[in-house]
């Protein structure tokens, strides 16, 4: 995925040390084991080394990523509330059952109990990776075109958009719970707003300013639309349709009407149960957070596209957006790609900022898979080991393929 | 003035302004707002008072009630600005209401009252930070009680620092040994970190439990620590930086038969700094945000980390909202400082992973 040129080592072949803290610290630490190693050089030669050195990583991979992964499998075809493999009574699919024994899946109270909430959690987590993953997308793209512009201090704007990814979710979660509270300062400026609009509305002379602003901006639009009355219908159409805008404006526009509202009644963003409210503020909130990761990712594709290419582009006369369409659209495609599968499974795996949000709540509307599995497993009294190991290999199945074809993206595109 | 405008006009044509440049320019500054804007309140409301914070004052600044001990008396009344028919205002004490009016007295005299409707005063406040939102919490005393911030913070440090020298520890030997040499089954190892991607901790939760607990680790900060210890975009971000390290100082070391170790921890460790600083700040971030892992591992309040601790804080104390937006800003603090002065470092880091 390196975009820049990766900052190889000088030429400079003494060894540099790497300052105080090197010197002093790491290198005499490091020293200790010298005696130790060259032993075991002795002892393996050359060829056994590099397995010493893979040693320590290898071992907590295969302890705590391969065992684990095998043991899923295991444990979600035993049942009880032992934590002790010996203890735990093999019970088939019944794990499986409980989960997928439903007369549809696609309407999780038709489940077992388990099933009820796997299916709720996994349904809400499909909505959001639906709903979120575009919009993600899009905004995170928006934001590396603007960044990509010739503009100033472009690396203090990239960094503000940055920022929230290095907050933690409880962190961001304290965040907007504070803003978004019943009496959170949201409310407090909706409530400021309709205050402002129905002060405006009062104002005096409003109608007559109003409808001289808008009849400017019609002309306006109407002048240059004048200039291009010779290129044919569809110029004309548009100025006949100003005309009308500017009549509607001055004899049927009723301003006031159309600026006074109504008091604001405070919404209860995140528990409002009538509402989408709650996971709109979850989406929201996520995009808010992880927004500037993906940023970064698309701004070092954008950055990876030769300048030369948009120099031939405009030498040849060539409109911006037909530059963007033909060029920066396929160059780009391979990192866009990436990010939507990455964001993919990551929206498939949210769990911190909702859980310290809302809670799942209200009801079950923001409730996901994750919080499933680790409330059936660790919160619960019945401690569902079996079931939220079965819970877990299905969603496995989902990040496992996500994330093959993110794999086979990006080694397309680093072998491109 | 003159420079800021040259500043926010500047353009890839100077001179003329292009409607794409303010558009642009517009959607920064929004952007920015929508960003900054829930933070900065976030701090700013960390220094007012509970009364405010509970009557949810939308004022920016943290204001509060002054009050004053009259002659005669131990209890601290409220005072209010008076505003009289004549127009002059007074600051006066506001000794008990009456209906729709208030009894006032002058401080120095409390003897002389006057009653004046109540819509006629309004409290007399001043502009207060109130440190000990974060001093209570952070060293005892006031209602804090339940929140031990040094603990918990002294939990995430250890954490963070232990785990992060793991990591580069591990990964750099593993790296070393990947980029450096060549062994039977060396594309096979490699395949099996990239392996481990596909079983990230969340789908492995119970397993992962169960491992760690049978290891007697639960409960236990070292059962945070290890399992994420080794970390396949480590591994991956230096075997690419140390592959760009010359084979010819290697051969030359062992030409004055210098130890394979002697090779990796005086040649390969101090060129792959660059690499290695990159490291260590994603593992610093990972580490003091971590939040799912350690709630599974971690149940006993003298184990949590920051994040735990917040947590739990933001489930139970509902009246303690001073003390829980004081203790987020702490949360937050160290890692916006390392993101302040390391981002350059943190943003090229992560575009050329892809990860974080």
């Amino acid at each position: 995925m390196a975009a820049e040129a990766e900052p190889g080592p000088s030429a400079v072949v003494d060894t540099t040390d790497g300052g105080p803290a090197m010197r002093w610290v790491v290198t005499p630490l490091l020293a200790a084991f010298e005696p130790p190693m060259r032993w075991l050089q002795t002892k393996l030669g050359l060829r056994g080394l590099p397995y010493v050195f893979l040693l320590p990583t290898m071992a907590i991979f295969g302890l705590f990523s391969f065992l684990p992964a095998l043991l899923n499998i295991y444990i979600s075809f035993t049942g009880g509330a032992s934590t002790i493999l010996a203890d735990r009574p093999f019970v088939g699919l019944r794990n499986y059952e409980a989960l997928l024994a439903c007369e549809s899946i696609f309407v999780p109270k038709s489940c077992p109990v388990s099933g009820f909430g796997f299916w709720t959690g996994m349904w809400n987590t499909l909505l959001f990776a639906v709903i979120q993953v575009p919009i993600m997308t899009a905004v995170a793209l928006a934001t590396a075109i603007v960044l990509n512009r010739e503009i100033r201090a472009r690396g203090f704007w990239r960094a503000l958009f940055f920022y929230p990814v290095m907050l933690s979710p409880v962190v961001v979660a304290v965040v907007w719970d504070w803003v978004l509270k019943r009496r959170g300062i949201l409310n407090a400026l909706l409530a400021e707003l309709a205050e402002t609009r129905n002060a405006l509305a009062a104002w005096g002379p409003l109608e007559m300013v109003a409808k001289i602003a808008a009849l400017l901006v019609v002309a306006a639009i109407a002048r240059r639309l004048w200039a291009l009355r010779a290129k044919g219908g569809l110029a004309i159409a548009a100025l006949v349709l100003c005309a009308c805008a500017a009549a509607w404006l001055v004899f049927a526009w009723d301003v006031r009407a159309s600026i006074a509202t109504q008091a604001w009644r405070p919404v209860n963003w995140l528990a409002d149960a009538n509402s989408s409210w709650p996971f709109f503020w979850v989406v929201f909130v996520y995009t808010w957070s992880h927004l500037g990761f993906f940023m970064l990712i698309l701004l070092a594709g954008l950055q990876a596209i030769p300048r030369d290419l948009y120099e031939a582009a405009e030498m040849d006369g060539t409109p911006k957006w037909r530059a963007f369409v033909r060029i920066t659209v396929p160059l780009l495609m391979p990192t866009l790609l990436v990010v939507l599968v990455l964001s993919l499974i990551r929206a498939f795996q949210i769990f911190d900022e909702v859980y310290v949000l809302t809670g799942g709540g209200p009801g079950t509307a923001t409730r996901m898979v994750i919080q499933e599995i680790y409330e059936s497993a660790f919160v619960s009294d019945a401690k569902l080991y079996g079931v939220a190991a079965a819970a877990s290999v299905l969603l496995a199945g989902v990040v496992l393929v996500l994330t093959l074809v993110q794999l086979a993206l990006t080694r397309r595109k680093a072998g491109a | 003035m003159g420079r800021a405008i040259a500043f926010l006009t500047r353009t890839r044509n100077p001179g003329r302004v292009d409607w794409t440049d303010i558009l642009a320019y517009a959607y920064l500054v929004l952007g920015v707002l929508l960003i900054l804007a829930p933070v900065v309140w976030l701090f700013v409301s960390s220094f007012k008072s509970q009364r405010a914070l509970i009557e949810s004052d939308p004022r920016f600044l943290p204001y509060e009630q002054v009050t004053a001990v009259l002659p005669g008396s131990t209890r601290p009344v409220n005072l209010v600005e008076w505003t009289a028919p004549d127009g002059t205002t007074r600051i006066l004490a506001q000794l008990r209401l009456s209906g729709a009016n208030v009894v006032l007295a002058d401080p120095a005299k409390p003897d002389e009252t006057i009653q004046v409707p109540r819509r006629d005063t309004r409290p007399h406040e001043t502009v207060r930070a109130r440190f000990e939102n974060y001093s209570e919490p952070t060293f005892g005393g006031g209602a804090a009680g339940t929140f031990r911030f040094g603990l918990y913070f002294g939990n995430s440090v250890f954490v963070t620092v232990v785990a992060t020298l793991m990591t580069l520890a591990i990964s750099s030997m593993a790296a070393f040994a990947l980029a450096k040499y060549r062994f039977a089954g060396r594309d096979v190892f490699m395949l099996l970190i990239v392996a481990t991607l596909l079983m990230p901790a969340t789908v492995i939760l119970v397993p992962l439990f169960i491992v760690v607990k049978n290891f007697g680790m639960l409960d236990s900060l070292w059962g945070v620590i290890i399992p994420g210890a080794a970390t396949p975009t480590g591994v991956f971000l230096l075997r690419q930086y140390m592959l760009t390290i010359p084979d010819e100082l290697i051969e030359a070391a062992r030409m004055d038969s210098a130890s394979e170790w002697k090779i990796y921890y005086k040649i390969v460790l101090p060129l792959a700094l660059p690499a290695i600083a990159v490291l260590a700040i994603l593992s610093i971030i990972w580490r003091w945000n971590d939040f799912l892992w350690p709630l599974v591992v971690l149940s006993r309040s003298e184990t949590f980390t920051l994040q735990l601790g917040l947590s739990s804080f933001k489930g139970e104390m509902l009246d303690a909202t001073h003390y829980l937006l004081a203790m987020t800003v702490l949360t937050l603090l160290p890692v916006t400082f390392v993101f302040a002065f390391l981002q350059k470092y943190i943003t090229t880091g992560i575009a050329n992973t892809g990860m974080k």
